[in-house]
């Protein structure tokens, strides 16, 4: 740095070039960090705009695409979240809006180097695929997670134009799924796949074609089969590709032989670098005996589209010392859960799905034994998602006080609205013990009955809150008064079927400008309120969503998001907005 | 406070005292071993907007619909039928008033929901037994998997060996008839065609028997 000492001013005599200034920001990589350094001062901001190469935007409403392409001309990296959360519970109407397609087109002429798209709840239709894989020539990677609009013809159209694609990452996605052509689409030379994730889809993919791609392929380390694919093909791919670090098996339901058996455990054996295991439908208990060679460095399993029972679970995890994230099915029961705790010292996240949510059938499921069980074993569990028809107060008291690192704590009572089994009192202690004693607790799901001293406590001890999801709760408007007041940090805020009305919500409006949104279904919220909040707070959008039938006046599912970009033209009829403006 | 919506207020006024009951049992239904008409007494009092918990419609992929709405009413207890009481409603009384049921909820996402039927769907595909009826000389197959319910199961076994059920009620099985369904459960125990579920009905049925009334009756009872 040169201080030359004609310059007087000292701003002056601190300033480095904008070259410099760029090269040392684009260092930092977090989006958080960016936003932080961007708003020092103006020479900051633009030498931010210009290096940034990664765009995060949680609301796809919240900004323009014009504003975006406008601030970063140079992005290579967009991720961009749509609909809100409970659209994936079939909450929010099929066309809502979040259509990709304008900001491909405003992506198109303003940041043309764009490489990676990845899009969570995103309407995406085939016509966009096609317009993305035709219009940027150095796209390399689409991540495509719980969107819908679009068929396995967009898949081709990306498989055939995209000459550099490294990766395609199609993930639980309300696609159209007509055939499996698409994978014949890359081209013969095809050879720069490095992700390649098709679990999503049903139909049968030509397995001769993949396996010539996997062997072409010799950067690939993601490969998520979905689950037509037989077993005898999975040996094959894994002989040709044990370099793989992420693997989904097919289905793993066949009847092998003992040779067929011996064939591929051999070929998992060969997978040195496996660190994440998922897919495995039907898995029988047999078979599964093949995987144990790969597990040894194995940090994340999924198991919960398979119906595993403890035995086979218990059987598995003593291959898997190295263990830090497992999903399963309730199957596995409190005695698979026991064996969790027994064999996975460094456990640090647990996620138990219901096998028959709907079904209410008590032999397959957890209880607050399996949930203890594991917090026993585990002290680093800092993640935990738990479906279950029962719990009590000290059950989880107790968790907690195992585990007080907590950051993500959600648990759902699947019957709404019930006390502690065994002291028949609401479950206000519970999660009145996890946020007294999980400082670092940032998202937090509650349910089964609780009244409002559950939202004192949050208010009073969940600091470092940032997502809360609320169901059946609460008993007044001063539930939600005490969440808005107390959780200062709280960026996403969703409520259904508590009796929260316009009082609550306006009791949030100094928060909600520094929240990304907020959700409320099946409350008490009035028109008029929604009203009221959007004159009071013009940089909000208020959105109502209508049902059939409803009451005029009642605000049946609201959605408010901060946003510079005003109210939004693509809200179909059913949606009204509400705006201050 | 008032409820905004109607299912809400259904949840309080059905489910309060239900909500702080101490059951291990089975949530969103009548719980009670009582028997029939009480049953039906519920599910008509409360017509559009009783709150069924455990069946839910949404996601578009769940064939589990209203149809199947007697079954939402049983308590599911494995093995013993005296307990179960479900009301026959598809054939006794008028159609069942259609049920609100709790959309979204448990949180599932769609995806997992779809992949997990389709599992289940995709292990039982096909489901054939053998159903013999007494005096016949041989025996036929069905497909139960089939039918959607015991009204489209029973008609098409009437239409198979030209013969009329009687009316089923739970007290006293198929009144009124020369036969009576039969089927043999996963446990080897001949039972009566009605008792249970649908969906308990076809994972645990072998095969089906069609008895002489005379038999049956001791069944019944």
């Amino acid at each position: 740095m040169d201080l030359s000492p004609k310059q007087s001013s000292p701003s002056e005599s601190t300033r480095f070039p904008d070259e410099v200034l760029e090269r040392v920001l684009s260092l930092l990589t977090s989006p958080k960090d960016r936003n932080a350094v961007s708003l020092v001062c103006k020479d900051w901001y633009t030498a931010d705009s210009w290096s940034r190469r990664h765009v995060f935007i949680g609301n796809c409403y919240s900004v323009s695409p014009e504003i975006v392409a406008r601030r970063f001309p140079r992005i290579r990296s967009v991720t961009l979240k749509g609909k809100p959360r409970f659209s994936d519970f079939n909450l929010v109407p099929d066309n809502w809006g979040a259509d990709v397609h304008s900001w491909l087109l405003v992506f198109a002429s303003g940041c043309p180097f764009l490489e990676e798209l990845r899009l969570k709840r995103m309407r995406v239709t085939d016509e966009s695929l096609e317009f993305l894989a035709l219009n940027f020539p150095n796209f390399r990677a689409l991540s495509l997670l719980s969107c819908d609009g679009f068929s396995t013809s967009g898949l081709a159209t990306v498989a055939t134009h995209c000459k550099n694609l490294t990766e395609l990452d199609i993930q639980e996605n309300g696609i159209e799924d007509l055939s499996g052509e698409w994978l014949s689409c890359f081209p013969e030379n095809f050879n720069t796949l490095e992700v390649l994730n098709f679990s999503n889809l049903i139909t049968d993919v030509n397995p001769d074609v993949l396996e010539r791609l996997v062997s072409r392929c010799r950067s690939l380390k993601v490969l998520k089969l979905n689950r037509t694919s037989s077993l005898d093909r999975l040996q094959r791919l894994l002989i040709s590709a044990p370099q793989l670090t992420e693997l989904g098996a097919g289905s793993f339901s066949e009847e092998l032989t003992l040779q067929q058996h011996a064939e591929l455990k051999y070929a998992f054996g060969l997978c040195k670098n496996l660190s994440v295991l998922s897919g495995f439908w039907d898995a029988s208990a047999l078979n599964l005996s093949a995987v144990y060679p790969a597990c040894s460095r194995l940090s994340f399993l999924n198991m919960s589209y398979t119906a595993l029972q403890s035995p086979e679970l218990a059987s598995l995890l003593p291959h898997c010392p190295c263990l830090r994230r497992l999903w399963v099915l309730d199957s596995v029961g409190d005695k698979g859960l026991e064996a969790v705790g027994a064999n996975c010292p460094s456990l640090e996240e647990i996620r138990v799905f219901p096998t028959d949510p709907f079904d209410e059938d008590m032999i397959h499921t957890v209880t607050e034994s399996g949930i203890v069980a594991v917090s026993q074993g585990c002290p680093k569990l800092h993640y935990i998602l738990y479906f279950c028809r029962q719990m009590t107060n000290a059950a989880v008291a107790t968790v907690v006080r195992n585990c007080p690192d907590f950051t993500h704590f959600r648990l759902c009572i699947m019957n709404p609205g019930q006390p502690d089994h065994t002291t028949n009192q609401p479950m206000d202690e519970a999660f009145g013990a996890v946020v007294k004693t999980c400082k670092k607790l940032k998202r937090l799901s509650i349910s089964g009955l609780l009244t409002d001293l559950t939202f004192k406590y949050i208010g009073e001890y969940a600091k470092n809150l940032e997502a809360l999801s609320v169901a059946f709760a609460g008993s007044s408007d001063l539930g939600m008064q005490y969440v808005m007041e107390g959780c200062s940090k709280l960026k996403k805020l969703e409520i259904r079927d508590c009796p929260f009305g316009n009082v609550a919500l306006l009791s949030g409006l100094e928060r909600y400008e520094s929240m990304r949104s907020l959700w409320m279904s099946a409350c008490n919220v009035t028109i008029d309120g929604c009203r009221s909040l959007a004159r009071e707070m013009p940089r909000l959008n208020v959105e109502v969503m209508k049902e059939e039938g409803s009451d005029d006046c009642k605000a049946d599912k609201v959605y408010v998001y901060r946003t510079v970009a005003g109210p939004r033209r693509d809200a179909p009829p059913s949606v009204l907005t509400f705006s201050g403006l | 406070m008032e409820r905004s919506s109607s299912s809400s207020m259904e949840l309080d006024s059905d489910l309060n005292l239900k909500a702080t009951e101490l059951r291990l049992g089975l949530p969103g239904h009548c719980g009670d071993d009582d028997d029939g008409p009480e049953k039906s007494q519920i599910s008509s009092t409360s017509p559009t907007t009783v709150l069924t918990i455990g069946r839910s419609s949404s996601g578009g992929s769940n064939k589990r619909s209203s149809p199947e709405a007697p079954s939402s009413n049983e308590c599911r207890s494995q093995s013993d039928s005296s307990a179960s009481g479900v009301e026959f409603e598809d054939r006794d009384c008028a159609p069942p008033p259609a049920k609100a049921q709790v959309v979204g909820w448990p949180p599932i996402r769609s995806y997992r929901k779809t992949c997990l039927q389709q599992q289940k769907r995709g292990s039982e595909s096909g489901m054939y037994v053998k159903v013999s009826m007494d005096g016949a000389p041989y025996l036929r197959k069905v497909d139960v998997k089939m039918y959607k319910s015991y009204a489209d199961l029973l008609a098409g076994l009437e239409s198979m060996f030209k013969l009329k059920f009687g009316e089923y009620s739970e007290r006293e099985g198929y009144n009124g008839s020369a036969y009576a369904p039969t089927y043999e459960d996963k446990d080897g125990d001949w039972m009566l065609v009605g008792d249970v579920s649908w969906e308990m009905f076809i994972s645990s049925c072998k095969r089906l028997r069609i008895m002489r009334g005379s038999e049956a009756r001791g069944l019944g009872n």
